[in-house]
């Protein structure tokens, strides 16, 4: 795993001060959509080997929550935006 | 062969040359009953139990590496059923009952050793919540002890008792619980499998899984097209790759759990300690090595290796449980790749798919399990019904709200 985290508030941080939330591909359902969307989105999981993108909470820094794009099988993290930012570029 | 005192003696007067391999290395046949994906220890025993108790000897078992390359070589040993969820402890307990008895099974020495797994704990709420633990584990008829500090100090006088933050208040002992040879548990299995007439196939990728009608019909290999009458998954850390090949959507995240192992020390840890401040846990080898392990990375992974953060951080938790292992050296560290659910809990159950079975999500604690998810696996397989103690272990039963949550996590795999 990479050591350091580029995070775009803090600048090079240690990875040691981040949570890592899970899977930021997956949009969250409705409140009042099917039982079968909450559960895919609450307990499947794509679990690529490869390329995802991820939320991770810079709990011992800035406190936002950031999306890391990385690689799970060689551990390299291609980029880092805050989610903020992500969801926009998400819905554009 | 069967290995006795007398094939001992009977093979040292011929000077050792007349060692038959443990299992065959056959070409793949064109069809087989049973196929099943992953040769590691639930694999294995899975196969051994199909064929021994269930009479479907028409199996292959497919390995992508070489045998025992996976997590079934690369766990710290330990066998115990001190679970509390009632989901679990039945399983668990089956388990270890199976490898009470499996080297007279096997024929083989797996070096069980009940040396006893202790599980400390640090505060009065520590200690009520072992309590309720080993009241749940009496309630399945498993037999589990509250020690008490003074009755530790005497039993483990190494430990650091006075720690400011988290002093050692006693431990959950359960007796019958401690160790197995990790590689021998693979070995005994594959060669007890083989001589049932399992065809075990080593360096064989699966790399498509072929459906017709809806019900799959073989797989494509790195070693060519294989039929199949039922195809069972047991590809720990790469159940999700492989159920993708069918279009399962599997509630698992792939992550990587480090252990660790100390050059040779005179005998000195006589249990396998868990520490109730973190999670480390440690036992001695019969070879002297103190191994040792804890949390997972807690970033989803298929490397198997993992970060030197990690490596620190458990050994910072051994040094403050054992002063003593700050003087030690470490000779090597390694990563296995976990398929962490959504609960902490094993799924083994069938799929949309009517001849596909699965077998996953065995977190970090799928080697204490090895029999019993063979044994199970093979039940469902043969009879295609659920063995009773598995019943909790569905893959639906997240969807129908019955999740088997024993760390009360909830559905973020980093923190089972």
């Amino acid at each position: 795993m990479a050591s350091l985290i580029t995070c775009p508030h803090c600048g090079v941080r240690p990875k040691e001060e981040f949570a890592v939330r899970g899977d930021a591909s997956r949009g969250r359902p409705e409140p009042m959509d099917a039982d079968e969307a909450w559960h895919d989105y609450v307990y499947v999981r794509a679990n690529p080997r490869g390329r995802t993108f991820e939320h991770w909470h810079h709990v011992a820094g800035c406190r936002r929550f950031l999306v890391v794009e990385r690689d799970t099988a060689t551990h390299e993290v291609y980029s880092v935006v805050d989610a903020a930012e992500f969801a926009r570029r998400v819905e554009r | 062969m069967r290995y006795s005192a007398f094939s001992l003696v009977r093979n040292a007067l011929s000077g050792n040359l007349n060692w038959k391999p443990q299992w065959r290395q056959p070409q793949p046949k064109p069809h087989y009953d049973v196929i099943i994906v992953g040769g590691g220890g639930h694999g294995l025993s899975t196969a051994y139990y199909l064929a021994k108790e269930f009479g479907v000897k028409n199996v292959a078992v497919l390995e992508k590496g070489y045998l025992g390359s996976g997590n079934v070589g690369r766990n710290t040993t330990i066998v115990r059923s001190n679970y509390m969820l009632p989901g679990n402890e039945p399983f668990y307990e089956f388990s270890m009952k199976l490898w009470e008895g499996l080297e007279q099974d096997l024929n083989y020495n797996v070096m069980l050793s009940q040396r006893g797994v202790i599980m400390l704990y640090h505060s009065d709420a520590q200690r009520d919540a072992y309590v309720r633990r080993g009241n749940a584990m009496w309630m399945e008829g498993v037999a589990a002890e509250l020690i008490e500090r003074e009755q530790l100090k005497k039993m483990i006088p190494f430990l650091n008792y006075d720690h400011a933050r988290y002093p050692i208040l006693g431990g959950l002992l359960q007796r019958r619980a401690g160790t197995a040879r990790h590689d021998a548990v693979a070995w005994g299995y594959a060669r007890g499998a083989d001589r049932h007439g399992v065809d075990i196939i080593e360096h064989c990728e699966v790399t498509g899984i072929r459906r017709e009608n809806g019900v799959v019909t073989g797989v494509e290999t790195t070693k060519g097209f294989i039929g199949c009458g039922k195809l069972a998954l047991a590809a720990a850390g790469n159940s999700s790759r492989v159920g993708e090949m069918a279009d399962l959507k599997l509630p698992l995240e792939s992550h990587v759990l480090q252990a660790f192992v100390t050059e040779g020390l005179k005998p000195c840890i006589d249990h396998v300690i868990v520490y109730g401040g973190g999670h480390f846990y440690i036992s001695q080898s019969d070879k002297g090595g103190l191994v040792f392990g804890a949390e997972i990375d807690g970033y989803s992974s298929y490397a198997q290796r993992g970060n030197l953060a990690t490596a620190e951080h458990v050994m910072e938790e051994g040094v403050t449980m054992i002063p003593g292992l700050s003087r030690v050296r470490v000779l090597r560290a390694w990563g296995g790749v976990m398929d962490m659910s959504m609960d902490g809990s094993p799924i083994i159950d069938r799929t949309s798919i009517d001849n596909l079975y699965l077998n996953c999500g065995w977190c970090t604690g799928g080697f204490k399990a090895t029999p019993a998810s063979g044994y199970c696996f093979a039940h469902l397989i043969a009879k295609n019904d659920t063995h009773p103690v598995a019943r909790a272990l569905r893959l639906d039963r997240f969807a129908r709200g019955y999740a088997v949550d024993e760390a009360g996590a909830g559905p973020q795999p980093n923190l089972h």
